[in-house]
């Protein structure tokens, strides 16, 4: 599909360059040009369309067509302070325009009202750093309806009696039931749980330009070939072209935020697909790189007059990282599932969104009835533990269990830990010479704990839908992330915070974050909706300071 | 009328809207010519060799049909794994040349040592094999662990890597340049359409609809 657009030199001072171009910078992108203002938008991967998307798992798994490549940009993870952190991919993000939103598995859930205020409902947790959002799920809840009607949400409202206010149904129906969904609802009946179509930012009904979903199962690591995803790419980013103001400038590997010497950003410099260099300037800075990237880029722009990193005089930049704990159980019922068809989900429950204190647990989650494997991923990891790893016995498994397996996936909250963070690596670098990302992570020991109570949860509901074999894999420490959240934290005080309630540095007037860190709790799990509420939240705040010349004077 | 028609015809009766009718005209030629170039290249009759020379081709073949034998459905050697390893190697893969390199060698020893006289692996009866493929599998365990992959590059393992790279090469969609003929999805019962519409399996085909749990449509 050809896109009106436009180009602007890195000379030219626009109003906000955006570095990112995901499931929160696809959304700044077009609610600000929509609002006026000249935006380049700063993407580190490609700018792959819909045609380029294959269902071919060397492309996309191994040859990493879709996300973050670590040959160019290593990444290190350790558990503690005290280790030295070695390479491993630990985190996976998209690198491609859209970003995330592109691979992702499209399951989106709002955020609950408790989600913004448990620190003042629970207390102190040892161990966590836990606070309060400044703002509350009220404050969001127009966000939240604005996302699901415009990139295009399907669901059914009202359906779960734990679902918070909405003040808008869905603007579709839900997506077909499948196999998993259907033993899922039966169990989650008899046990008294209360099953419901889940919410999905796929395409029920078509819309202009993208087709409703086919139910081709390719869904979880994949660009949609036909646009049903509710990507960044397929929804808002063909409105911020279409506005003639935004110019979306993909393979920008940006490593710097300039500042001037009243402490101003003036821009964004970034390596070319060719590694020249360049300094795209712009009245304002917003970062919507993720929750890995956003604060490394801080870092990396360390000055004299910023020496810990641009917009850290709290120290909390790269802090208090929340992954979301996860469990999963796995279920292989008689006949044939066929949940290789359709989106991988299509019934989840939130009975234990937030659970009694008295097991001695914080937080809660939710758990999706799905099947998100590919035949090959289904293989390297959807078999009964002791099934034989080759030969005949082998072959009679797969041929068996690929069409009568599901899975039970546990969603959970992640207790911020100050500890937890991403940072420089002081020894290893990428390709261009920069410190590699380094994670270092060790989930808060309440998170296995409730992970291992809902991992049993899980089992018990496939008993109860008559699974003939079920396994769950043991909980272990996490060491790999997709979810990145509260590196950099929204809040009223800029001692314990990054950003404010508009999204702005407590430090850099014209410096704006929006993505994962901004998060202050993790939810339970699934934090792209809430991601992309703030973004149009974010974008209402900006556009108001902006036209009361609080930022681009 | 071929499996890609057959996906376009269905795909097309999924489409409400003139916009995306509009939408699908301009791309959906260039998506089917893809996949069909692919597909055509995955299902030539004469598949050429680009790093294995035909004796190693040979080797490989036979061992990876010990991990997916042939039977009453395909197995590895129906697929054309050892065509999709080789191009691997050729390509994404190529940083694993030398495992192959010294497995194939190893396992010509272990031929040797077990069944003095074989030549070769590809040449022992199907019990010998499966004596020598235990012996290799056997090895592998007592030296692996770590956590599962998906990307197989980690591993230095022979056995680990042939086995990873035989399940990509019967089961990878066919543009990846294995799963010959969908011989791969068959075998394990996957459709290989394209698009599907409901009811998808054995128990959504009656499914009365979602209904909230009765008595209790209060909030929570």
């Amino acid at each position: 599909m050809s896109r009106p657009t436009v180009t602007y030199k890195p000379s030219d001072e626009v109003d906000f360059v955006i570095i990112g171009s995901g499931a929160a910078g696809g959304v700044l992108a077009k609610e600000l040009s929509i609002n006026g203002f000249r935006v380049v938008v700063l993407e580190q991967g490609e700018y792959l369309r819909e045609k380029d998307f294959t269902h071919d798992e060397t492309k996309v798994f191994i040859q990493s067509q879709l996300t973050n490549k670590v040959n160019t940009h290593p990444i290190t993870f350790r558990k503690s302070a005290d280790e030295t952190a070695r390479k491993q991919q630990a985190v996976l993000y998209g690198s491609c325009v859209g970003g995330s939103s592109v691979h992702f598995t499209a399951n989106f859930w709002r955020f609950h009202e408790i989600d913004f205020k448990e620190h003042s409902k629970v207390g102190d947790i040892p161990g966590a750093n836990f606070a309060d959002w400044p703002i509350s799920y009220a404050d969001l809840e127009p966000y939240y309806t604005k996302v699901e009607w415009e990139i295009g949400v399907s669901g059914l409202a009202g359906a779960s009696p734990f679902d918070p206010p909405r003040s808008k149904p869905y603007p579709m129906p839900p997506l077909p039931v499948k196999g998993n969904g259907v033993v899922f609802e039966r169990a989650c009946q008899k046990l008294g749980y209360h099953a419901f179509p889940a919410p999905m930012a796929i395409l029920s009904q078509p819309r202009p330009g993208r087709s409703a979903c086919m139910n081709c199962g390719f869904c979880l690591g994949f660009g949609c070939e036909v646009g049903a995803k509710s990507t960044s790419l397929s929804s808002v980013i063909p409105m911020a072209e279409k506005t003639g103001r935004c110019e979306i400038r993909p393979n920008c590997y940006v490593h710097r935020i300039e500042t001037d010497k009243n402490g101003r950003a003036i821009g964004a410099v970034y390596f070319d697909a060719q590694r020249n260099t360049h300094l795209q300037k712009a009245k304002a800075v917003i970062l919507s790189a993720n929750g890995a990237e956003t604060p490394r880029l801080l870092l990396l722009s360390a000055s004299n007059q910023f020496p810990a990193g641009l917009a850290n005089s709290s120290g909390y930049v790269g802090k208090n990282f929340m992954p979301n704990s996860n469990a999963l159980a796995f279920g292989v019922f008689d006949e044939p599932l066929n949940d290789y068809k359709g989106p991988a989900v299509s019934r989840i429950m939130q009975d234990f969104y937030e659970l009694d204190p008295k097991l001695g647990l914080y937080g809660g989650g939710g758990l999706d009835a799905r099947f998100d494997f590919t035949p090959v991923s289904f293989v390297l990891n959807g078999l009964p533990p002791g099934t034989p790893k080759w030969g005949a016995g082998f072959k009679q498994a797969i041929a068996h269990n690929f069409t009568r397996t599901m899975q039970i996936f546990c969603h959970g909250t992640s207790l911020p830990v100050e500890s937890n963070s991403f940072s420089l690596d002081p020894d290893v670098k990428d390709a261009y010479g920069l410190p590699a990302l380094r994670m270092t992570f060790r989930d808060h020991p309440n998170d296995l704990k409730m992970m291992e109570w809902m991992k049993d949860r899980a089992l018990e509901i496939l008993e109860a839908a008559g699974a003939k074999t079920k396994w769950g894999p043991p909980i272990q420490e996490q060491q790999f992330a997709v979810h990145l959240l509260g590196t950099c934290r929204m809040g009223n005080d800029p001692k314990t915070s990054v950003i404010n309630a508009d999204h702005r540095t407590h430090d850099v007037k014209n410096l704006f974050l929006c993505d994962g860190s901004s998060l202050v709790t993790s939810g339970r799990g699934q934090p792209t909706m809430t991601i992309q509420a703030l973004a149009y939240r974010a974008a209402d705040r900006i556009t108001a300071l902006a036209k009361r010349g609080e930022i681009l004077a | 009328m071929n499996s890609f028609d057959s996906a376009r015809r269905d795909f097309l009766q999924l489409l409400g809207g003139t916009a995306c009718a509009a939408w699908l005209t301009a791309n959906w030629p260039a998506l089917l010519s893809a996949a069909e170039h692919a597909h055509q290249a995955a299902k030539s009759d004469h598949p050429t060799l680009e790093v294995f020379t035909a004796d190693q081709a040979r080797e490989v073949e036979a061992l990876t049909a010990c991990i997916i034998p042939s039977g009453e459905t395909a197995g590895a050697r129906e697929a054309g794994v050892v065509y999709f390893i080789d191009r691997a190697l050729k390509t994404f893969y190529s940083d694993a040349l030398p495992i192959y390199q010294k497995g194939l060698d190893a396992a010509q020893k272990t031929t040797a040592e077990l069944f003095p006289g074989v030549p070769r692996f590809s040449a022992a009866t199907e019990e010998q094999k499966l004596k020598i493929f235990t012996h290799i599998a056997e090895e592998s365990e007592r030296q692996k662990d770590g956590p599962r992959r998906l990307a197989p590059g980690g591993s230095q393992d022979f056995f680990q890597t042939l086995r990873v790279h035989t399940i990509f090469g019967f089961l990878v969609d066919p543009e990846g340049g294995g799963n010959r003929d969908y011989a791969g999805w068959k075998a394990i019962g996957r459709d290989p359409s394209h698009s599907f519409s409901p009811p998808f399996g054995f128990y959504d085909k009656d499914y009365p609809g979602w209904q909230p749990v009765s008595g209790e449509t209060e909030k929570k």
